[in-house]
């Protein structure tokens, strides 16, 4: 995403970037300050409907499930940035070592991520779990090893790609050293594409938190997190349909965002 | 390009619904029962919340009021007909004495009889026996045989059966006992045709309620898992594995005009979302393991009932570790429950309130003790305590949690949160069962754990386990009064005297905060509105012999 002659607005990027900020902003405001506690119980306050007071309506304990929300969006985001941040900077540089230089190491490296994306991603994550125990920092590693091999491949492939380019060769019969054809001629131009995974893998780990919350292995109560409040929502389907649009909506809010987002990007660079 | 992004949103939506589809693997299952009576050393232990008390919130109030309605608007008893009855786990085993689960047991009820069995007060029936005695010095039994009992083959019951029964039972046969309460019995000798002596080597008055073990013909242990004979109101007629038990009436049932039903059809339901829909399906009848949340979705087309279950559940904190050595902080932790809140959060108020390791149905020996903390939160007396033992900031403690039983998850939740109003910092560590029994119960390694211990009928289940010594002291409560007291009490034989000396124990682990004790929570059953008769038990089964259609 080179902004020579300025950015191009799209509809995509618009709407993406509206979205996004919004929830952005409610995660980082979430840091600081929600409406109400976020774990302070009221028997008084159960399953009341959504108002101007509880804009989400309460939950079974009576805790206003806005301000849960909020919170929970600023767990889940920050949990998918440390796993797009862990994956994204390993598939940085395995992808750019075993593109630029092939050879055995390459060929052990693409078996190896071919095995694990073997495995179904979330029965992976649950192994890593298992083995590690549950907890935050699990999480992201689990999460980190599961979308790493996707990181990976797409580096590479673009290394692959850029090693044999004219102004790579030139560079190289120049006398440029290794790591500044690497980092410093290669890398920059791969990165319209490495963005447009960066946004496709923060959803997947926003959709992977959440599903691992929901199965109670993530994010752990009293903490709120969307997924968990989900799974606990399920058995008040029925009687407060709220609890479970509330976190189930803003999933799907955080997800579209960050693909029309992605998308935008991607336009930007042609 | 547009593709992508309809892709996208379709998968977003796929998995919001796949998530909200997928609900078993959390839900507690009562087949944790049976691993954890292996992993114990098969001492019948069945620790956990058994698999009815999922109830979340919201309305049991309404369900006391239609348990008494239901009995009184019963119309008159239609006999015949079948009920599919909706259980949770597959069965471990079809022999009366090798069942260990739970969940198993409660169907045998139907099928089994012992001499005597548990009647829906908590006493004891004669069964078998039409009368028995029991020596001054505790170590004879003399049972007299009932009249015209039939087994379901069509044989009439004999001491030799009885004889083979206990012998099996007990390990007098080849070594094993089978059910480990019995492994005190000596010798069993045949008086005569209708008498059957039992000599056991240590007096214990409690030992009669394990003469409940199921009486099985002669000889006939090997062929007992594959076809189950026995003499109760039911007779076994067929068992797929994953699908379920169907009995069938036993026509000559000792006991005049039992069982209404012609036929019983135990299916298992894996999930308590399926058996929610199957219960609207109209394709099971009586479902036994209600959430609270389902009980208020099924309030219209139901009969929804519930009792206390047998299960105590309680704040286990380890008295060897910091702080918790301290009586005093003990003491602050009760002090800081408030325990209206809890059972209103997560039982919908339904459940009974308790201060000591008993449960209130055995009225015998129960003595309510809630006055001692109270049962709303004292936060200035949890403070002083606190204060006075050095602790007056405060200090942190953990829960742990075995996660697959939302209802100690949702206990944790809410009694987290009224720690900390009194500046205890607490936090909730979820783990799984199998780490909960090898880290907490057996290793004892934690500081504080939120589950339920369960209950059989003797005032001794529970009590015992608080004994300095005990292997299942797994929250290292040591007091020398205590153990001096149970001791006195298991051993007394005046029923009055034994009654008192129980409640003594009962105070000094209440008084000496051995634990944060909490609930017995609620069983909740959904029953076709066409049906009466549903009977609740102190332990757990479930006796179809009393079940009639009213039309």
């Amino acid at each position: 995403m080179k902004k020579r002659s300025g950015i191009k607005w799209n509809k995509y990027l618009i709407a993406g970037l509206c979205m996004t900020g919004l929830v952005v902003f409610l995660a980082l405001l979430g840091v600081f300050w929600t409406p109400y506690s976020t774990t302070s119980m009221s028997a008084s306050q159960r399953f009341a409907a959504p108002s101007l007071q509880h804009l989400f309506g309460t939950d079974n304990f009576g805790r206003d499930i806005f301000s849960r929300v909020m919170k929970g969006i600023g767990a889940t985001i920050w949990i998918s940035t440390l796993v797009v941040a862990l994956s994204g900077g390993v598939g940085i540089l395995v992808g750019a070592l075993t593109g630029y230089f092939g050879g055995i190491v390459d060929e052990v490296v693409m078996r190896f991520t071919d095995a694990i994306n073997g495995f179904p991603s979330i029965l992976l994550a649950l192994v890593v779990i298992s083995v590690l125990g549950t907890g935050q920092r699990n999480l992201v590693i689990s999460l980190g090893i599961v979308f790493m091999p996707s990181f990976i491949r797409i580096v590479r492939s673009e290394f692959i790609r850029l090693r044999d380019a004219d102004y790579i060769s030139r560079a190289r019969l120049m006398g440029v050293g290794r790591g500044r054809i690497l980092f410093i001629h290669i890398l920059p131009n791969i990165f319209s594409t490495f963005w447009v995974s960066v946004m496709i893998g923060f959803n997947n780990a926003i959709l992977a938190e959440s599903g691992m919350s929901y199965l109670g292995i993530g994010v752990q109560p009293p903490q709120a997190s969307l997924g968990k409040m989900l799974s606990d929502a399920q058995g008040y389907l029925t009687t407060a349909p709220w609890y479970a649009l509330a976190p189930g909506l803003t999933i799907v809010w955080i997800v579209l965002g960050f693909s029309l987002l992605s998308e935008g990007i991607q336009r930007l660079g042609k | 390009m547009k593709k992508r992004i309809s892709v996208l949103l379709i998968m977003a939506l796929l998995t919001m619904a796949a998530l909200s589809g997928c609900t078993g693997g959390t839900e507690g299952s009562s087949g944790d029962n049976s691993s954890m009576e292996s992993q114990t050393g098969g001492t019948q232990e069945s620790l956990g919340e058994d698999s009815s008390g999922e109830s979340q919130t919201g309305g049991t109030q309404e369900s006391s009021e239609e348990q008494s309605s239901g009995e009184a608007q019963a119309g008159a008893p239609v006999y015949g007909g079948s009920i599919v009855v909706g259980i949770q786990q597959d069965v471990d085993s079809l022999d009366p004495h090798k069942a260990t689960a739970a969940g198993t047991k409660e169907i045998l009820f139907n099928i089994f009889e012992g001499l005597v069995k548990p009647d829906e007060n908590g006493d004891l029936m004669k069964a078998l026996a039409s009368d028995y005695t029991i020596s001054e010095d505790g170590l004879v039994y003399t049972f007299t045989l009932r009249e015209g009992v039939k087994f379901h083959n069509g044989n009439a019951v004999t001491a030799e059966d009885v004889k083979y029964s206990l012998e099996r039972a007990s390990g007098l046969l080849d070594g094993t006992p089978l059910i480990s309460s019995l492994s005190v019995l000596t010798s069993v000798d045949i008086l005569d045709e209708k008498t059957v002596q039992v000599t056991v080597g240590s007096a214990n008055t409690e030992l009669i309620y394990s003469f409940v073990a199921a009486i099985i013909p002669a000889g006939s242990g090997e062929e007992e898992s594959g076809t189950p004979i026995g003499t109760g109101p039911f007779s076994y007629v067929s068992y797929k594995p994953q699908e379920g038990i169907v009995v069938a009436k036993n026509p000559d049932y000792w006991q005049q005009g039992l069982p209404y039903l012609d036929e019983v059809n135990f299916k298992i339901v894996n999930s308590p979302d399926t058996a929610l829909l199957e219960l609207k399906g109209g394709s099971i009848q009586i479902y036994p393991y209600l959430t609270d949340s389902q009980a208020n979705e099924l309030t219209d087309s139901f009969q929804i009932l519930s009792a206390p279950s047998d299960v105590v559940q309680a704040l286990f904190l380890n008295n060897a570790v910091e702080p918790l050595n301290d009586v005093r902080i003990r003491q602050a932790i009760c002090y800081a429950l408030d325990l209206d809140m809890v059972n209103e959060f997560v039982a919908g108020g339904g459940a009974t309130l308790v201060s000591s390791a008993m449960l209130p149905t055995l009225h015998t020996y129960y003595v309510d003790l809630t006055d001692t903390y109270g049962t709303a939160a004292n936060i200035q007396k949890a403070q002083e305590l606190m204060t006075d033992a050095g602790y007056p900031n405060g200090f942190d403690l953990e829960i742990t949690v075995p996660s697959n039983y939302e209802y100690h998850m949702q206990t944790a939740e809410v009694v987290a949160e009224q720690l900390k109003a009194a500046g205890i910092n607490a936090t909730i560590n979820p783990v799984e069962w199998s780490s909960w029994l090898s880290d907490c119960y057996t290793d004892r390694n934690y500081q504080s754990t939120i589950s339920g211990i369960t209950s059989d009928m003797t005032p001794g289940y529970l009590t015992n386990r608080f004994q300095t010594d005990s292997k299942k002291n797994f929250v290292n409560f040591a007091s020398a009064a205590y153990d001096e007291a149970y001791q006195k009490a298991a051993a007394a034989l005046d029923p009055v005297e034994k009654a008192e000396l129980y409640k003594q124990v009962q105070k000094i682990l209440c008084d000496e905060a051995g634990s944060a004790f909490i609930q017995v929570p609620p069983i909740t059953i959904a029953m076709d509105p066409k049906l009466a008769g549903y009977k609740f038990y102190p332990v757990y089964v479930q006796d179809m012999s009393t079940v009639y259609y009213t039309e």
